[in-house]
């Protein structure tokens, strides 16, 4: 993952900021936080009969833990920098996917973008991105979290595309962030084989963010009770200014298929350890035939 | 007739569960064992604003009702039932009691302090010799100027040596019974209070339970709740929220018990196969599944009613009867499924086998329950087909 270089203003919220050319340190930032529902990570999850999908019913869902990092992140960087700084949710998701904004506003964040459309359901992630890209854009940020990847398909590409959508750098896979003094840009921490890469970037930026990154707080009573008095805006993809959900993709999923069932165990006994051994060796290579 | 929670209900009921899970499953097992009071849980569960759930915002609560605080008090207790004991009295005794019946300069001089957890409070009501015959408590309150002095005993008062507020009920008029009765704010720091004995139970080991004695105490005639002789009228009407909360206690372990049962069940393995595939596995757990079922649709009808503001007393106590008995019987069960290591300390079933006993005891036993709920029941036919 590299950063890229080049700064770009679009998106940005204050307009003047342009004109005098800098931030000023009290100048509010506007945080966006990506989230998606997902299914529980301990829910059972079948394949419907069409193969088009999970079945729903009766699973638990919940906000994908890697975006209530990048929730967390948003709200401490709000709270740090304080003043008038914003977090706003963006979520495409179903209508049931109000709970989980419901809850991220309960954390703290101030108002969301939910986009829900039947058009949407199961997008693949370029067509994600392109709407998702169009409702950041109307709301404006400074600062865009989103988990790593969601826990449902996990295919974790919509942080990339949406960088490059708007045309921001990207740094994914985040454990630390810290932002600058003047607030134009971060050092990012990475956790890669054998250490951490510390990167710098610009802002705006989109960051995609790591368990370890923070410790997420939870909704409060208090809180919870603040956030049915905050807003939601509902798009539609009408509302977006698209005639049909935009296409583009490079992928397609033909078909979901249930796990092949795993083999029953088998245990081999022996006398001596050695004989166990060729044994095993026997199996895998007469009837597993992997060597 | 709606089964459904709502989006904000399941919020409440997902951060009390979480809660659970990550702040008191890692300390639950050892916190019992060792009889400690976690004063850092009750400061976080105060952050998330618990400790003053169910009081207006204006003195620091959220303004919820009782069906969220069963919410709240089943998930607790599911993982530690001694944690709910003070979640319950502080919410459905303390904080209610002080709101409904105390004076403005009261509620603002305690319930913010409580809902943010500066300070916890106690029910002081039961004595040695007036335990379910709660009109023979014995404990004198003398008026002498502008103050109450106070001389007796209480016992099993829980959290009472951790409270920074005590409701202590006390007689102002020894010639009559329960109109004779009344209650009082009391600090620990008034002259003559003092604790006494602590019991040694048999569960819930993370609470404490103490013995109270006062000794010529002086408390403020302007602490008085209600005016003389409301007490044994607060006393009963706060049992009503007191009992649901049991019954949410009582749901909490016996779910924790299933839990526990039905986890160990899929792996123990005898006769070749795992025990969970057994018939008489499979109808221990059919049973305690009901058991547990109906027990919570009780409580929450209880609770419904009584955000209702309608009476609930005889709902109230069957919730609290049915939910104490079936949290004893699924224990009983669930630790039958465990087999010898269900005996042990190893396995959390063994706590919640001694956690559940008391839930037929306290806030009024199970033949009290039934007392209350036979009377009335037949004042309903008295009423329907007169004799």
């Amino acid at each position: 993952m590299t950063v890229r270089s080049t700064a770009c203003m679009d998106g940005r919220t204050a307009l003047q900021r342009t004109s005098h050319g800098g931030y000023r340190k009290e100048e509010p930032l506007k945080i966006v936080t990506l989230l998606k529902r997902v299914p529980d990570t301990e829910a059972r999850i079948l394949i419907n009969q069409e193969g088009t999908g999970i079945r729903e019913e009766d699973i638990k869902f919940v906000i994908n833990p890697y975006d209530e990092y990048a929730v967390e992140e948003g709200l401490q960087i709000k709270e740090r920098t304080g003043g008038d700084s914003t977090v706003t949710v963006v979520c495409l998701g179903p209508k049931e996917a109000t709970e989980m904004i419901r809850t991220a506003l309960a954390m703290g964040a101030d108002d969301a973008v939910h986009i829900c459309d039947p058009a949407l359901v199961n997008s693949e992630p370029f067509t994600a991105a392109a709407v998702l890209a169009r409702a950041i854009r109307e709301t404006g940020f400074d600062i865009i979290f989103c988990g790593k990847q969601a826990i449902d398909d996990d295919m974790a590409q919509i942080h990339s595309i949406l960088a490059e959508m708007l045309d921001i750098p990207q740094v994914s896979v985040a454990i630390s962030f810290e932002l600058s003094e003047d607030r134009r840009s971060a050092v990012v921490s990475r956790r890669i084989e054998g250490g951490d890469e510390k990167i710098e970037t610009q802002l705006p930026a989109i960051i995609s963010c790591e368990k370890g990154l923070n410790e997420p707080r939870y909704a409060s009573l208090p809180g919870i009770m603040k956030a049915k008095r905050k807003e939601i805006r509902t798009k539609t993809l009408a509302d977006l200014g698209f005639d049909a959900a935009p296409g583009g993709g490079r992928s397609r999923i033909l078909r979901w298929l249930p796990l092949p069932k795993g083999g029953a165990c088998r245990m081999v006994e022996a006398e001596e350890t050695g004989d166990a051994v060729k044994e095993i060796v026997r199996l895998l290579r007469e009837e597993a035939k992997v060597i | 007739m709606q089964f459904d929670l709502t989006e904000e209900e399941r919020m409440i009921q997902k951060t009390a569960r979480d809660f659970a899970r990550k702040e008191l499953a890692p300390v639950a097992k050892e916190n019992n064992e060792k009889g400690i009071f976690p004063a850092e849980i009750y400061a976080k569960l105060a952050g998330l604003g618990f400790l003053g759930m169910t009081m207006p915002e204006k003195y620091g609560g959220v303004d919820l009702g009782t069906f969220s605080l069963v919410l709240v008090l089943e998930e607790i207790s599911r993982v530690c039932a001694s944690t709910s004991v003070v979640l319950s009295v502080q919410n459905s005794l303390i904080n209610w009691a002080i709101l409904k019946y105390g004076s403005e300069e009261l509620r603002d001089a305690y319930l913010p302090r409580l809902a943010s957890g500066e300070i916890l409070g106690a029910y002081a009501l039961t004595e040695p010799a007036a335990g379910s015959d709660v009109a023979a408590l014995q404990l004198s309150a003398v008026r002498t100027g502008d103050e109450y002095i106070l001389n007796g005993t209480k016992i099993f008062i829980s959290t009472g040596d951790k409270a920074g507020v005590v409701i202590v009920f006390g007689r102002t008029d020894p010639h009559e019974r329960t109109h004779g009765i009344s209650a009082f704010v009391v600090e620990p720091d008034f002259p003559g209070f003092s604790v006494g004995k602590v019991e040694d139970k048999m569960g819930l080991k993370a609470s404490t339970t103490v013995e109270l004695v006062f000794e010529d105490c002086r408390v403020p005639a302007s602490h008085l709740l209600g005016t003389e002789g409301d007490g044994m009228r607060i006393a009963l009407a706060g049992l009503d929220g007191g009992r649901i909360g049991i019954a949410a206690q009582s749901v909490g372990i016996a779910q924790a018990a299933l839990d526990e049962a039905v986890l160990f069940a899929r792996e123990r393995q005898q006769f070749g196969k795992r025990i969970v595939d057994f018939q008489a596995t499979r109808w221990k757990i059919a049973d305690m599944a009901t058991q547990i079922e109906a027990a919570r649709l009780l409580m929450y009808r209880a609770a419904k009613l009584r955000d209702a503001g309608r009476p609930c007393t005889k709902e109230a106590a069957m919730a609290k009867l049915f939910a104490s008995i079936a949290s004893n019987r699924v224990a009983y069960d669930a630790l039958q499924i465990h087999g010898g290591v269900g005996y042990t300390k190893e396995f959390t079933i063994e706590r919640l086998f001694r956690d559940a006993r008391v839930t037929e005891i306290y806030e009024g036993t199970s033949e009290i329950q039934r007392l209350v709920i036979s009377r009335q029941v037949l004042e309903e036919y008295d009423s329907l087909f007169p004799s």
